[in-house]
């Protein structure tokens, strides 16, 4: 009860703290050239505020307070300590709390941090940073208050969802969020700078490391999203263009291409234009994502419950957002770097360029792909599905410029430079051209294509492998980058075209047996635990090399809510993961067994991690 | 030199001896392209509910009396509407979803390529 | 010139979404369209004997094809409109039973009535995806082997009066 109540109240001290701010921020911008001690106070007391509702919230959970209509919809008191609190962002009001708790954060850090920028950008940055945090305390308290009370009070939850209830889901919302909310901060100060006429090159090297930020945790928070995908949803499958998933991928585009683009201005002081527009897209991209999510629009995993007044409640805020950045955009913006828009060829600033171009283009296909069906729903009452297919055609062909323009680029100078080490070059391609001829050449599916693309992602992952060891190119994180890069989709297509498959349905103590591979259903086990019951099925699986698992998927039924649902046994190796599940069939006394290797499994995370491993490393350097 | 030498290992290490490529099912491909409808955007195939199951042994059957992939579209189109297909075909409604982002791509090279490089 | 335009188009795109917010979000499919009836074959449910569609659907008559399954919570629920449907004698209800166990169909047929005139058996639920169903329970108006209207979900009275109406 006490909680609810002091996590209320400070949501509503934090809501006037913010306007307060406004008038502060007037105040102190036009009178002064130090920036007023109670801004950076009041800042600081806002975070503060929004932590204590948010710390309020989690004791709810944690204390089974069933008062609170949040913590009755989504907890139970037999559940872990562990999922009562990450069930405190596992529900549309409490991932919303988040999301002001990381809007507070960001602004506090950067008013803190920023020490070479003009009092002014400063102010004017809290100022659109604030009008942001206003529009989320108001959703809060009004359309989505995490502290309703319930009267009488029940005696016990309704449980959270099983399928949450998983230790990557856990924490992959915060990470994720730092990230998509991170690009708020971004956001707000691409507004103040354009507004205050200082985009420059000392400008774009204060932003960058902002965008570093949300990049490396949106990186982690997608990659976080994805695993939990592959044990916990699918069947083996870790991306399944989702609707959700595109949401999250859309504003990770936007910022990558950002951060090359703001390489150009940093070094050229152009592009100014392009970098504006960028900045104020990804954030953006984002909040079009949370609408698409909560307001039940898409058909799709995440859903969350829904109802029609909140998603009304962010559409029009984020029309706001949009016409308010389109606004300043047209009125303050003044395109004067005309004459320096010389780039030769053979030029860093043409290779970037020409990464924006098919950076574009993969988020004008994520996006089509994504809101297509929608408008097309509401203009002509036509339904139709667009998935995995539709990506894949309109993507690979463009993916195969686009690695060998990654493994060249970066050799480029500024301004004007020529190819060096072209016998290098030329020989790796030749290398990697044989090198996937050879891996395929028993396939016969899509060989040329394939081979192609094989091809040119081994000859990007050669030319940043030697570059490790050539002390010439000294950029070591977009080296790490570009060379986990390589590895992802190398991973990603020899998952794919390796992946084996067995489906049967067997009953215990039966065998399945072909060629290859020998599965032995040993026994079944009963299993209960604190939160739920399962049946474990036990299996012996041998290969044709003589290599024995033992793998034991479950069968699980939570008991609140009451769902049941299959747990994937996933063997990881080095080379590849073994990945079983198994499914009850109606009114039989068999079992479905689905057992599939996928090679190469692990190398998609470690290459995801290597990828932010290199804007880790690009942050690092520049303190 | 070096360099050569660790390519070498590469290609030593490259023959997949662990890995083999099973003929890849036909069913698999298909049963990907197909919305299991009464789940949570999830493919046929993904998803392990009764309909997606049934729809599965389904096109199992469809396969051994003969049919082509694109018969086997066409056929499940005609009884759920085209909602069931993840491949939206180019037709009069999908247009738009197709060319719009080639169109893109175009536009975006030619701004680049008008006002950016210099030609010599 | 360039402002105004990308105003518009944005003003366009609110409008867009506004309007999706505003319409049903689930898919509904549509059930008026008429749809020539699948034939298939397969066994009757009493006798295992095999029979075909062609010799149970004449032409001129009025079915109602029903799925059902004895674990099915709302079959249960819907089973007594279709006891009640059954009264009339205009129309000639069909069972499919989907993916069920003989004994267990048994005895929810004993317990709760048999308002059907034959009875099917879908073993692997592929029947019921030929005639296009989601799950059970599901069930087809069929009159000239056409299916005239489909009912997703359980009957209730209003859809019972409402075939009523139909029929006539």
């Amino acid at each position: 009860m006490i909680y609810s109540f002091v996590g209320y109240y400070s949501l509503i001290i934090g809501l006037i703290i913010g306007l307060s701010l406004f008038y502060f921020s007037y105040k102190n911008f036009n009178n002064s050239n130090i920036l007023d001690t109670k801004i950076l106070s009041f800042t600081f007391l806002q975070l503060f505020f929004v932590v204590i509702s948010f710390i309020c919230l989690i004791f709810s959970f944690v204390v089974s307070d069933f008062s609170n209509e949040t913590v009755f919809n989504n907890s139970h008191t037999t559940k872990p300590l562990f999922y009562k609190i990450s069930g405190t962002w596992g529900n549309h009001e409490g991932s919303l709390l988040l999301w002001l708790l990381v809007l507070t954060l960001f602004i506090f850090l950067f008013l803190v941090s920023t020490k070479n920028q003009s009092v002014k950008y400063k102010i004017l940055t809290l100022v659109f940073q604030q009008i942001i945090i206003i529009g989320f305390f108001l959703f809060l308290i009004l359309t989505s208050n995490p502290f309703n009370y319930i009267f009488p009070i029940p005696t016990e939850g309704l449980g959270l969802n099983p399928i949450l209830q998983d230790p990557a889901l856990a924490i992959h919302p915060p990470i994720l969020y730092l990230g998509y909310v991170g690009s708020s901060i971004i956001f707000s100060s691409v507004l103040a700078a354009t507004s205050l006429k200082i985009i420059s090159i000392s400008w774009a090297s204060h932003i960058k490391k902002w965008v570093l930020i949300s990049w490396i945790f949106l990186t982690l928070g997608i990659l976080l999203g994805s695993i939990w995908a592959y044990y916990e949803l699918g069947w083996g499958g870790f991306w399944f263009w989702d609707p959700v998933e595109n949401v999250s991928l859309m504003p990770w585009l936007a910022l990558t291409t950002l951060l090359h683009c703001i390489l150009v201005l940093e070094k050229k002081s152009t592009l100014t234009s392009w970098v504006i527009i960028l900045s104020i897209a990804t954030f953006t991209l984002s909040m079009c994502g949370t609408f698409l999510v909560r307001s039940g629009i898409l058909n799709s995993v995440h859903t969350f419950a829904n109802d029609p007044e909140r998603g009304l409640f962010i559409l029009v805020f984020l029309f706001i957002l949009i016409f308010l950045s389109i606004l300043i955009f047209f009125i303050f913006h003044r395109d004067n770097d005309n004459k320096s828009y010389n780039f030769f060829w053979l030029s860093k600033e043409t290779s970037i360029l020409i990464n924006n171009w098919f950076m574009m283009y993969f988020l004008s296909v994520v996006l089509i792909g994504t809101v297509y069906p929608i408008f097309l729903d509401v203009i002509s009452s036509q339904k139709i599905s667009v998935g995995p297919p539709f990506y894949h055609k309109l993507m690979i062909p463009f993916l195969i410029p686009f690695l060998l323009m990654m493994a060249i680029g970066p050799k480029l100078r500024w301004i004007k430079s020529q190819l060096e080490d072209k016998i290098y070059l030329i020989s790796f391609l030749v290398i990697s051209i044989l090198l996937a001829f050879l891996v395929l050449k028993n396939f016969n599916q899509n060989f040329l294509i394939n081979t192609i693309l094989i091809s040119s992602a081994l000859y990007l992952f050669f030319i940043t492998l030697r570059d490790f060891f050539v002390k010439k190119y000294k950029n070591i994180s977009q080296n790490i980058a570009h060379f986990g890069f390589s590895l992802l989709i190398l991973s990603i297509l020899f998952n794919n075209l390796f992946a084996s498959e067995i489906i049967t349905n067997l009953k215990v103590g039966e065998t399945f047996e072909n060629s290859k591979t020998k599965i032995v259903f040993e026994s079944v086990v009963q299993k209960k635990e604190k939160n739920y019951k399962a049946i474990v099925a036990n299996f012996t699986i041998s290969n044709s090399n003589g290599e024995e698992d033992r793998l034991s998927p479950e069968l699980r039924i939570y008991n609140q809510p009451v769902i049941a649902t299959s747990e994937a046994y996933i063997k990881t190796t080095l080379m590849s993961d073994k990945f079983i599940v198994i499914n009850l069939v109606q009114n039989q006394d068999f079992f479905n067994v689905r057992y599939q290797v996928k090679p190469f499994m692990l190398w998609i995370w470690l290459s995801v991690i290597l990828i932010s491993i290199g804007g880790i490393v690009s942050f690092l350097h520049r303190r | 030199m070096k360099f050569i030498k660790f390519i070498l290992f590469f290609i030593i290490l490259f023959p997949l001896s662990s890995v083999y490529a099973e003929d890849n099912d036909k069913r698999n491909k298909i049963t990907k392209n197909l919305r299991c409808l009464i789940c949570q955007g999830q493919s046929v195939y993904d998803s392990d509910s009764e309909f997606a199951n049934s729809l599965k042994i389904l096109v199992d059957k469809k396969l051994e009396e003969g049919l082509s992939e694109d018969q086997i579209y066409k056929y499940f189109k005609t009884k759920y509407g085209e909602w069931i297909l993840y491949d939206p075909g180019l037709n009069k409604n999908t247009y738009i979803l197709w060319l719009l982002p080639i169109l893109i791509f175009l536009i975006g090279g030619a701004i680049i390529y008008k006002n950016f490089i210099v030609k010599k | 010139m360039l402002p105004f335009s990308v105003f518009i188009i944005f003003v366009i795109i609110f409008f867009i979404f506004y309007k999706a917010l505003e319409d049903s979000k689930l898919y509904t499919p549509d059930v008026n369209i008429k749809k020539e009836m699948p034939v298939f074959n397969t066994k009757e449910f009493f006798s295992g004997e095999n029979v075909k569609s062609s010799n149970i659907f004449k032409l001129d008559k009025i079915y109602l094809l029903n799925i059902w399954s004895s674990w099915c919570v709302p079959c249960r629920q819907e089973h007594p409109f279709l006891m009640n449907l059954n009264l009339d004698n205009k129309v000639n209800i069909i069972g499919l039973n989907y993916k069920d166990n003989f004994k267990n169909a048994k005895n929810f047929l004993k317990e709760l009535g048999n308002p059907y005139k034959e009875i099917f058996i879908d073993l692997d639920g592929t029947i019921a995806i030929e005639w296009g169903a989601y799950g059970v329970p599901e069930s087809f108006l069929v009159y000239n082997n056409e299916i005239i209207k489909k009912y997703i979900g359980p009957l209730n009275q209003e859809l019972v009066d409402e075939i009523k109406l139909l029929i006539k």
